[in-house]
C-alpha cells in the first residue's frame, strides 16, 4: 500500500529530514510512527501526501510513485487519503457541520447525500450535537475530533495523522486512539506519529521509530 | 446535468454570500465599474444619434440656387426649362421669395420679426435634387450651376454633413481609445478584488489544496465573482446612461418645442445594450482569471 524505497529530505538550507528511509505498510496496517520532535515524522507523512517531494528514492502509495506526481494529479491522490494535521487546519469562517462537508463539496457530491455522510462522520466522533456550533467555541479534543471527522468523511483508505493526541490529556487520547482503532477494524490503512510512549504499550501495533531522520530497527 | 447546475448553483451562492458579506466594498466597486464603462458607452450612444440625423440629413443632398433680387419672371422662366433639361438633376423646385418669407414665419416662429421688415430680403431660389449623390459629383454640379446667368449663389446644403461625419470618424476614435483605456482598468479593478479576497482566504484556498481541491474547483467561485461584478457594473452603466438620456430628452423636449422641431435622442439599441452587458461580464471574468491564474500559484501548502 504505501512503500518507501531509500528516501532521502533535505529541506533549502541543508537541513536534513529524512536519511535513507525504506519500508513497506502493508493494507490495512496500523502503524505508530515514533520519535522526537525534529525526527522527521512529519516529513515522513508530508512525502506520502506529496506535500513535500522527496530529494532522491521513491515514495510509492498505492504502487504510484507520488514523489514524481505532476500538479493535476495531486488532488486525486489526496482524495484517497485522510490527513488530520498537527494545527487541526480547521476554518473558523463556518461552523462544523460546514468544516466536515468541504471534502465532499470538493469531490461534488450531491447535498442529501454529502449531509447524510457529514452526520454520520460526526456521530462517529461524537459531535452530532455540536454540528452548529463554530469550531473556535470547541475544546481542544473536541476540535481534534472534528478533524478526524473531516479527514474520513470522504471514506479514504489511508488515514495519516501527525499528532493527534499532542496537546490532549490522558483520557482525551485514550478516546482517540478508541476511534483509530475502530477505523482500523474496517480495514483502514492508518499511520499515527506520536510522541506520547503511553499509547505505544499496545504491543499488537507496529512501531516505526525515527532517530534524527533514520529509522531505528 | 442536473448535478452540475447544482454545483454551479451552490458556488454562485457562495459567491453572492461573500460578495453580500462586504456591501460597501462590492458597491463602490461596481459603482466605478459602472461609471469607468458609462463614459465610453454614453459617447458611443451620443455618436449614434448623430450619426443618424447626418443618414437623414445628407440622404437626400440639394443644391439650393439662390437668383438675384434683380431676377425678372422670364428670366425664371428659362432658366428653370434649362435645369429642367439638365441630365445631371432628377427634379427641380421653385420657390419664390414670398413663399420662402411665409415658411420661414411658419417655421421659425419669428412672425413678428420678420413682419416688421419694409420688404422681403429674401432671394427667389429652386432648390435642385442631383441625380448623383456623390461628394465630388456635387461640387462640379454646384459650381457648373453657380455660373448660370442671373444665379447669385449656388449652395449645396449637405456639405456641412459631410464635414459632420468626417468629424464623427474622429469622434469614433476616441470613443474607441477611451474604451479601451477604460476597459484595462476594469480588469484592474476586478485583479485586485480578486487579489485581495485571494489574500483573506488563503487559509481556505490552503486547507481545500490539502484535501484534494483541484485548481478549477479554487479557481470557479473567484471567477464567478469578477464576471458577477463585472455583470453589475455593465448594468449600472447601462442604468447611467439611460437615466442622462432621460434627463436630456426633457431638457431637449423644451428646446425643441421652442423650435417646432420633433427632436429626441435614442437610448442604446437592444442588441447593443446586450454587447455592454456581455462584454462587461466578459472584463471582470478577464480580470478575475488573470488574478487567481496570478496568486494560486503562489499558494502552496506547507
Amino acid at each position: 500500500m504505501i512503500a518507501f524505497n531509500q528516501v532521502h529530505k533535505r529541506y533549502p538550507g541543508g537541513y536534513e529530514a529524512l536519511k535513507n528511509v525504506s519500508f513497506e505498510i502493508a493494507e490495512g496496517e496500523m502503524v505508530f510512527l515514533t520519535g522526537h520532535s525534529g525526527a522527521g515524522k512529519s516529513t515522513l507523512l508530508k512525502l506520502i501526501a506529496a506535500i513535500e517531494r522527496p530529494n532522491s528514492g521513491s515514495v510509492l502509495v498505492n504502487n504510484q510513485n507520488v514523489g514524481v506526481l505532476k500538479g493535476g494529479a495531486l488532488p486525486y491522490l489526496r482524495r484517497n487519503l485522510g490527513i488530520i494535521f498537527q494545527d487541526h487546519k480547521l476554518l473558523f469562517d463556518r461552523n462544523v457541520f460546514d468544516n466536515v462537508l468541504l471534502p465532499l463539496q470538493i469531490c461534488g457530491f450531491d447535498h442529501r447525500e454529502s449531509s447524510k455522510r457529514v452526520r454520520a462522520a460526526l456521530d462517529k466522533v461524537g459531535l452530532l450535537k455540536r454540528e452548529k456550533a463554530n469550531p473556535i467555541a470547541l475544546s481542544g479534543g473536541e476540535q481534534q475530533r472534528l478533524c478526524i471527522a473531516r479527514a474520513i468523511v470522504n471514506r479514504p483508505s489511508i488515514l495519516l495523522a501527525d499528532e493527534p493526541t499532542g496537546n490532549l490529556d490522558a483520557a482525551y487520547a485514550q478516546e482517540i486512539m478508541a476511534i483509530f482503532k475502530s477505523f482500523h477494524q474496517v480495514g483502514v490503512t492508518l499511520i499515527i506519529s506520536t510522541h506520547d510512549e503511553s499509547v505505544l504499550q499496545d504491543s499488537s501495533v507496529r512501531v516505526l521509530a525515527l532517530r534524527q531522520g533514520e529509522l531505528a530497527s | 446535468m442536473m448535478h452540475a447546475f447544482a454545483l454551479h448553483s451552490s458556488v454562485m451562492r457562495a459567491v453572492l454570500r461573500r460578495m453580500f458579506a462586504s456591501p460597501l466594498a462590492g458597491l463602490l466597486n461596481i459603482l466605478v465599474i459602472g461609471i469607468a464603462l458609462s463614459l465610453p458607452a454614453g459617447m458611443y450612444v451620443l455618436l449614434q444619434n448623430a450619426q443618424g440625423l447626418v443618414a437623414q440629413l445628407s440622404g437626400t443632398p440639394q443644391i439650393s440656387l439662390f437668383l438675384n433680387l434683380g431676377a425678372k419672371a422670364d428670366d425664371i422662366d428659362r432658366l428653370q426649362k434649362r435645369l429642367a433639361q439638365h441630365p445631371g438633376i432628377a427634379s427641380v423646385e421653385f420657390v419664390s421669395r414670398t413663399q420662402a418669407l411665409d415658411q420661414l414665419k411658419q417655421s421659425t416662429g419669428l412672425a413678428d420679426v420678420i413682419g416688421g421688415l419694409e420688404k422681403n430680403p429674401l432671394p427667389d431660389a429652386f432648390v435642385i435634387r442631383p441625380k448623383s449623390g456623390e461628394a465630388q459629383a456635387l461640387e462640379v454640379l454646384r459650381i457648373e450651376l453657380a455660373k448660370l446667368p442671373k444665379v447669385e449663389q449656388a449652395q449645396l446644403d449637405s456639405a456641412w454633413a459631410y464635414k459632420l461625419e468626417a468629424l464623427l470618424k474622429f469622434g469614433r476614435m476616441v470613443v474607441l481609445i477611451l474604451a479601451s483605456l477604460l476597459s484595462l482598468a476594469l480588469i484592474a479593478i476586478t485583479f485586485n478584488t480578486i487579489r485581495l479576497q485571494i489574500l483573506t482566504q488563503r487559509d481556505e484556498i490552503e486547507v481545500a489544496k490539502l484535501i484534494g481541491a483541484t485548481n478549477g474547483f479554487i479557481r470557479r467561485p473567484f471567477l464567478y465573482f469578477g464576471a458577477l461584478q463585472g455583470l453589475l457594473g455593465g448594468i449600472t452603466a447601462w442604468l447611467i446612461i439611460t437615466a442622462s438620456l432621460l434627463l436630456f430628452n426633457h431638457q431637449l423636449d423644451a428646446l425643441a418645442q421652442l423650435y417646432a422641431s420633433q427632436f429626441s435622442l435614442h437610448g442604446l439599441a437592444p442588441a447593443d445594450s446586450l454587447s455592454l452587458l456581455l462584454f462587461s461580464l466578459y472584463l471582470g471574468w478577464l480580470g478575475a482569471w488573470l488574478s487567481v491564474t496570478r496568486h494560486l500559484s503562489q499558494i502552496e501548502p506547507r
